[in-house]
């Protein structure tokens, strides 16, 4: 009886939605928007959400620490089992001393994406909106704006659906190319601080390869161009992921509103979640990798590490350990 | 054709072609991960572990497609 009732009032909100609701197709655009600054130096919304999750992390951590006891409380417990967790796959992946070394990083990175991820999808995200901020133009970059503003004002023409003309006041933080560009710099330029401090020269050999010939060069240079390439992938891989979320959600609600939103909801805490498993994880085995040494290794090891085999290696090292 | 139409059909084309080879790749992983749990229960917490991560390399790949065909969208 209950969920027939239920089944009626969720049709008839979609029928409803369906006809009656307006829902505008909100204005999607790549770069993160500026709500306010400092001089000439913008503060986006995505810099404003990040600050926002970094304080959440703080606050549940801070209470989780000041009454932890012998007996953990519901909180207390729940974040053992997490710091636990990645306790163990640092471990179990890197050994035990510098999987504790690597522990701090990883677990933080993941932390602050799934909170950031997360508090994303919250209600409120990308629909609160405020006016825009613009720098005070000075005087040898107002001729230029005026071209680009020309242009802007043609763009914003064409795919304009009827919106005010606010911008969001909070947007997902790995929305914003900036963000995760910069977690990806941060995992790839620590892998090189450690893989220098653990192999010291024969880290500096793995991509500057002279003594194996020709082709031991050879496989040096694709070496060092797949540090970039980490870069570039960790950069798309989150940032892809978490807009192209935004852009769906935005789309079907704009589609069929109100209801048909639901399980795409649920998809979208999902890769959340994910995408910040899966940034810590390789950041944990890009690291491990740097800081193995490939001496006491097979030659079939000391090839070119796509990811795939990159990982097959960070098990056979948990294997010799 | 109008510059809109040619935009919006090369960003189709960029997600549709783009989504062709992680597809096959991902149905592939998925495969042998199954035949693999079903050969060796025991091993599910590994198995599951690195077919995630397998699963998002492979899953990057139609990212790249799908942010190239944003970027040709809404830029």
């Amino acid at each position: 009886m209950r969920i027939f009732g239920i089944a009626i009032l969720v049709l008839a909100v979609v029928i409803v939605g369906a006809t009656q609701a307006r829902v505008k197709l909100p204005h999607i655009q790549i770069p993160a928007e500026a709500i306010a600054g400092v001089g000439s130096f913008p503060i986006t919304n995505t810099m404003l959400a990040g600050w926002i999750s970094v304080v959440v992390i703080l606050a549940i951590t801070l209470r989780a620490v000041g009454q932890s006891r012998d007996v953990p409380g519901r909180l207390q417990g729940f974040i053992e089992v997490v710091i636990g967790f990645f306790l163990n796959l640092c471990e179990s992946v890197a050994g035990p001393e510098r999987g504790r070394r690597f522990f701090p990083i990883v677990g933080s990175i993941f932390l602050f994406l799934v909170v950031s991820n997360w508090m994303g999808l919250l209600p409120g995200y990308t629909t609160i909106e405020v006016k825009e901020w613009r720098a005070p133009a000075s005087a040898e970059t107002v001729a230029v704006k005026k071209d680009v503003h020309l242009a802007k004002d043609d763009h914003a023409g064409k795919d304009d659906h009827g919106k005010s003309a606010g911008i969001p006041l909070l947007r997902a933080v790995s929305s914003d190319l900036n963000t995760t560009l910069a977690l990806g710099l941060l995992s790839v330029l620590l892998t090189q601080v450690y893989g220098l401090r653990y192999l010291k020269g024969e880290y500096v050999q793995r991509f500057f390869n002279f003594r194996e010939g020709p082709i031991g060069f050879y496989v040096g240079v694709l070496e060092l161009i797949g540090e970039f390439a980490k870069i570039i992938s960790f950069t798309f891989r989150l940032f892809g992921n978490i807009f192209a979320g935004e852009v769906l959600l935005a789309v079907i609600v704009f589609l069929l509103p109100w209801v048909a939103v639901l399980p795409f909801l649920g998809l979208e805490l999902f890769v959340g979640l994910i995408q910040a498993f899966v940034f810590a994880v390789l950041t944990l085995v890009f690291m491990t990798l740097a800081t193995t040494s490939h001496a006491h290794h097979d030659d079939s090891h000391s090839g070119v590490h796509d990811p795939a085999s990159g990982h097959d290696q960070a098990h056979t090292n948990r294997a010799h350990s | 054709m109008t510059d809109a139409g040619v935009q919006l059909l090369a960003a189709a084309l960029a997600i549709g072609l783009g989504a062709i080879g992680p597809g096959i790749g991902i149905g592939m992983l998925a495969a042998r991960a199954m035949e693999a749990l079903g050969r060796n229960p025991e091993a599910e917490g590994a198995i599951r572990g690195n077919l995630i991560l397998g699963l998002a390399f492979a899953e990057a790949i139609a990212i790249y497609a799908l942010v190239v065909a944003l970027i040709i969208k809404f830029v």
